[in-house]
């Protein structure tokens, strides 16, 4: 794939922090309207990748283009505005605002200078942007949730409401960091449906961190396998499955651990 | 009305006022401690306006307002480098430099004071802290009062979110000096004579303290932080002396119960029934205690 067709692409980033080397030589492209993994140990430098994206971290070496853009040198606060927005590992809303003004946090780069941040949303019940974040949370099913202190809702319905924040961003490439970590299978399901229905008009393309394999083997159609912050393999989910060099370093014997793909039916 | 009475209620306007200067950098995370500085800066500009310049309190107030706010915007970009206790010294320090320099300005009268000229009473005053009061109301509505939040409450989500974090604190410490500038404009025509030694660093933490009593989240607790530290020392002085013995242990007393501030954004959400999530809310708001 040509670094021109990719929506995202790594081009042999390092990450060191200290001695240690967090991300090492690392190149990848993410094809746009795809749903892409990232898997790996614990610790192999997914959360890294994440957060070299968004600017959290600066690289040490190599470049990150975002549609082409080098985004490299690109403040951290700019880079939602080149349309990459991304949930957090440990739910990272906002405790002191409501579900609703949470969600408006993720319409703020869309809402520029002096008039934008003037918005009177919280004084006019029908202000433009009220209405369209409260249509949202009403599509994600959590219309209930509007009022509430975030603080004291359930953990799942946390985890939906950082997603919906950040697809208020109208982000092009979101970057999911596992998703559906401490979710109950029923929550696990309707998390699937959600993205299912937000990837259904194929302009957004999802980056996944995930240790459970049967929500990627439902969800994703690319696998980018890290160990040690290189990568060390790439492909279908299936054939990721098949991969003996995966099979050691993270999935495990397949006699163990019985790799019955979820998403069978799916064209791999 | 009773001299006594108007005396009152005059501290207490001028107190809502200070009390919303403290509250916009607070909203944003940030402890001003040169609050007082700023006020004196207020005071000494309106005083100094309407004295040789003639103009109408009415006019030198505000503007008095918009110089604190000039002066804390000029400062804010070095002084806002720091964070945390130290941010907490460097406004500290800063307000005892504005002390330091008004002593030494003999065109104001430096140590000996400067009388004021022209007088406003409390209906006047009262109308400039309530039109206080609904401005911030109006700018915590918009989406301002999201981001300051927001930035409050995790930095480095809120950058992510493309929310220019300096930005927002920069403005909020401003806005807020220039707040606490009014408010010393307000108590220098009423009270027709300022000295640099009134606006010292015990105004400044009395003013956080109503801002920290009332609750930091809503736009109503400082009022509600101004009302009771003003009252409730009037209301106990039937114990005498012991009224301000009495008064502490109150203080300490409410903030063991109230941490958040008597007033929080979750309490008015379920008060007004906004609430209709999970339950389990109060013990939440618990766990959630501002730090």
């Amino acid at each position: 794939m040509t670094a021109a067709a990719a929506i995202l692409c790594f081009e042999a980033v390092s990450k060191h922090f200290g001695g240690l080397r967090v991300i090492e030589d690392l190149t990848f492209a993410v094809r746009p309207g795809t749903r892409t993994a990232l898997i790996g140990p614990n610790g192999a430098g997914q959360t890294t990748v994440f957060n070299l994206i968004t600017g959290v971290y600066p690289v040490d070496t190599g470049r990150i283009r975002l549609d082409g853009a080098d985004i490299t040198d690109s403040p951290s606060r700019r880079r939602i505005g080149h349309g990459v927005a991304r949930s957090f590992q440990n739910i990272r809303l906002m405790p002191h605002l409501s579900t609703l003004e949470n969600v408006m946090v993720g319409q703020h780069c869309r809402n520029k200078g002096i008039g934008g941040v003037l918005q009177p949303v919280n004084l006019i019940p029908r202000n433009r942007w009220r209405t369209e974040a409260r249509a949202a949370l009403a599509e994600a099913g959590l219309g209930d949730y509007e009022r509430a202190t975030v603080g004291s809702l359930p953990y799942g319905v946390q985890k939906r409401i950082e997603l919906v924040r950040a697809l208020m961003a109208r982000p092009r490439l979101l970057l999911l960091d596992e998703p559906a970590a401490g979710l109950n299978p029923a929550e696990t399901e309707a998390l699937q449906m959600q993205l299912e229905r937000i990837c259904a008009g194929g302009d957004l393309t999802l980056l996944v961190v995930e240790h459970d394999m049967h929500f990627i083997g439902a969800l994703c159609e690319e696998v980018i396998v890290l160990d040690f912050g290189r990568k060390i393999a790439e492909g279908t989910p299936g054939e990721i499955r098949r991969n003996t060099l995966v099979q050691e370093t993270y999935l495990g014997a397949p006699a163990a651990a019985p790799m019955e793909p979820h998403g069978a039916a799916r064209s791999a | 009305m009773s001299g006594y009475l108007e005396g009152i209620l005059v501290l207490l306007a001028v107190n809502v006022v200070f009390a919303y200067g403290g509250f916009l950098p607070l909203a944003a995370g940030q402890l001003n401690l040169g609050l007082a500085g700023f006020a004196a800066i207020g005071a000494y500009a309106s005083a100094y306006l309407s004295n040789v310049f003639k103009l109408s309190p009415l006019i030198a107030i505000p503007s008095a307002g918009i110089i604190a706010g000039l002066v804390a915007l000029a400062v804010a970009v070095p002084v806002l480098r720091t964070r945390g206790i130290y941010l907490a010294l460097a406004t500290f320090a800063l307000g005892q430099i504005v002390q330091a320099i008004i002593l030494n300005l003999e065109i104001v009268g430096g140590a000996a004071g400067y009388p004021v000229a022209a007088f406003i009473r409390f209906p006047t005053i009262a109308a400039v802290a309530v039109i206080v009061v609904l401005l911030v109301w109006l700018l915590f509505g918009t989406r301002f009062g999201i981001a300051v939040t927001a930035v409050h409450d995790d930095e480095r989500v809120a950058d992510l979110m493309g929310i220019d974090v300096r930005a927002f604190q920069i403005a909020a410490f401003a806005l807020g000096s220039a707040i606490a500038g009014v408010g010393g404009g307000l108590y220098a025509h009423h009270f027709s004579f300022i000295e640099a030694q009134y606006f010292n660093i015990s105004l400044s933490i009395t003013i956080v303290l109503y801002v920290l009593l009332g609750g930091t989240q809503t736009v109503l607790g400082p009022l509600l932080g101004a009302a009771v530290f003003t009252l409730l020392p009037e209301v106990l002085r039937a114990s005498a002396n012991w009224r301000y013995v009495v008064f502490a242990a109150a203080l300490i007393v409410i903030m063991a119960l109230r941490p958040e501030g008597l007033v929080t954004g979750a309490q008015l959400r379920r008060l007004f029934g906004w609430h209709r999530g999970g339950p389990g809310e109060a013990g939440v708001d618990a766990a959630k205690e501002r730090a």
